[in-house]
């Protein structure tokens, strides 16, 4: 499905990402843990052509690397960004309307955009109050919906815990666990490491640029064992 | 009261004028950080396109305005695609830099081609007639400038609250980079931008046309830099800013212009950047700054 190969990525001339090897199967979630500074956004970055790469982007087998940023969306690249990102100067519901901007479809935009006020019905209340004004996990919910009205063949889901309260955050996770098994396939970037390997069909885990460990969910139980590696303290 | 009225009027028709030409600067601002000094040249290049089909093809004056305003959107359009586009992303600078190198190219190629003598162009001056309203004698182009003007800011509103394209404008002057992540194509956005502004800037020639009665190598530079300063006062980048700053700019103008001495007439300008001046004392970033209307939580 997304296959990365020997991908480094470049803020200016500092190199943040050394070369990392990354593939998400369809239908998979899949995590990306590491510490602040690990390299974990940056990665996204290069999926979503944000960040200049060099190496290898395929999404289901066509090279993604040359793309533009819209054009990567139009591929089916979506993403809920860090912090978010909503357009607060625009309602909820023109919100969504933006997720579904390149699609021609425009009934069955509008219908999907139904379904998901009826999933959140928090943003159905507010479809029409500016987006700026919904809380912390609202926002998120919105971000996330947005990225979905794309009908993207991957989302991609950047810190999507940060900062909210820990019922919001669980309830985000239950919507991960939803998409996951409506066969959306995710790739997953998180600092709540137990979390994201509960969703998780495989892990990665990324320190200093580098991928220092790799494998099934399974096999990295509940995340206790990561504390070092994840908070990059080396007892 | 008659009076009133007419310098009502007279203050609304300027702010309308610096309204048009201001919307046109703000728009393309809020997208891609760009002050666009050429905005002038493609008003007077409106002008030259007026006075070539009005000596080839016709002297018609409503083709004549159809063929001004898409003359405009056009020189507009090509501006980005040859000029602009090859600095987007540059620093502010950069490309306020380009659009004087820009307007200083085209002024000169006015001037080669054209002569640097005003060329007549008469065919909009019948909009310029002193009508009758009861008691009170108006002109009919300011009350056609004022109600354009409004249609106009009508019409931007509707494209911008309900369109796709005129949303992704709004989100993209926020977040250009989250609009391309939505799939949006960024050269539409921007494209689209530099459509609109020409669009305004072949209304506001129109008028500029009709009160002239002539074209002038240099003839958009001075409505572009009372727009300027009308955007400055808004808040730049703020759409509602430029219009509300236009408006104010006329008003002040026309106010300065009764309230001053008649012996005192030369010093209308300084008394009106005296008040700007003041005005951004108070208020920095203009009245509306962007970043506050955007309703950021931070």
């Amino acid at each position: 499905m997304l296959e990365i190969s020997q991908l480094k990525v470049f803020h200016g001339v500092i190199e943040a990402v050394h070369g990392i090897d990354v593939s998400v199967s369809e239908g998979q979630c899949v995590s990306l843990l590491g510490p602040n500074g690990a390299g974990k956004t940056s990665t996204l970055s290069a999926i979503t052509g944000t960040a200049k790469s060099t190496g290898s982007i395929r999404l289901l087998g066509e090279d993604m690397t040359r793309l533009s940023i819209e054009e990567r969306c139009r591929k089916g690249i979506a993403i809920s960004p860090e912090g978010r990102r909503i357009f607060s100067n625009l309602t909820v519901r023109d919100n969504m309307l933006m997720g579904g901007a390149m699609r021609r479809d425009r009934a069955a935009l509008l219908s999907e955009i139904g379904e998901w006020f009826e999933r959140f019905p928090i943003l159905g209340e507010r479809a029409g109050q500016m987006a700026g004004t919904l809380s912390g996990g609202e926002q998120q919910m919105l971000a996330i919906a947005r990225a979905l009205l794309s009908r993207p063949r991957i989302l991609l889901l950047d810190e999507p815990s940060l900062g909210l309260a820990p019922q919001i955050v669980a309830k985000i996770f239950e919507i991960i666990r939803e998409l996951k098994s409506r066969g959306i396939t995710i790739l997953l970037v998180e600092q709540n490491a137990a979390a994201a390997i509960g969703v998780s069909d495989k892990v990665y885990i990324l320190n200093n640029g580098r991928i220092s460990r790799q494998g099934a969910a399974a096999e990295f139980g509940d995340g206790s064992d990561l504390m070092d590696e994840l908070t990059g303290v080396h007892s | 009261m008659d009076y009133f009225i007419q310098q009502s009027l007279n203050a609304l028709s300027f702010g309308a004028e610096y309204a048009l030409i201001a919307l046109g600067l703000a728009i393309v601002f809020s997208i891609m950080g760009l002050v666009n000094f050429a905005h002038g040249e493609v008003i007077a290049f409106g002008g030259y396109s007026m006075v070539i089909m009005g000596t080839l093809l016709t002297n018609n004056p409503f083709v004549l305005m159809v063929g001004v305003v898409a003359a405009c959107v056009f020189a507009s359009v090509a501006l980005e695609r040859v000029a602009f586009r090859t600095v987007r992303g540059a620093d502010l600078t950069t490309g306020l830099l380009t659009a004087f190198g820009v307007s200083i190219i085209l002024q000169n190629l006015f001037l080669l081609f054209g002569s640097p003598r005003p060329i007549a162009a008469t065919q909009f001056i019948f909009l310029d007639r002193t009508i009758a309203i009861g008691s009170i004698r108006v002109s009919s182009l300011q009350i056609y400038e004022t109600v354009t003007t409004l249609l106009a800011i009508l019409a931007l509103m509707f494209f911008l609250r309900r369109t796709t394209l005129g949303m992704a404008m709004r989100a993209a002057a926020l977040d250009f980079e989250m609009v391309r992540l939505c799939g949006v194509r960024a050269n539409r956005v921007i494209a689209g931008a530099f459509a609109i502004s020409g669009l305004l800037a072949g209304l506001a020639c129109i008028f500029i046309m009709a009160r002239r009665g002539s074209v002038q190598p240099h003839m958009g530079f001075d409505p572009v830099l009372v727009a300027f300063v009308a955007c400055v006062i808004g808040g730049f980048g703020s759409l509602p800013g430029a219009v509300l700053g236009g408006f104010l700019l006329g008003i002040t103008e026309v106010a300065v212009l009764i309230l001053l001495p008649q012996s005192a007439g030369g010093l209308a300008h300084a008394v009106v950047f005296a008040l700007v001046a003041l005005v951004l004392i108070w208020r920095p970033d203009g009245i509306l700054s962007p970043a506050r209307e955007k309703g950021d939580k931070i």
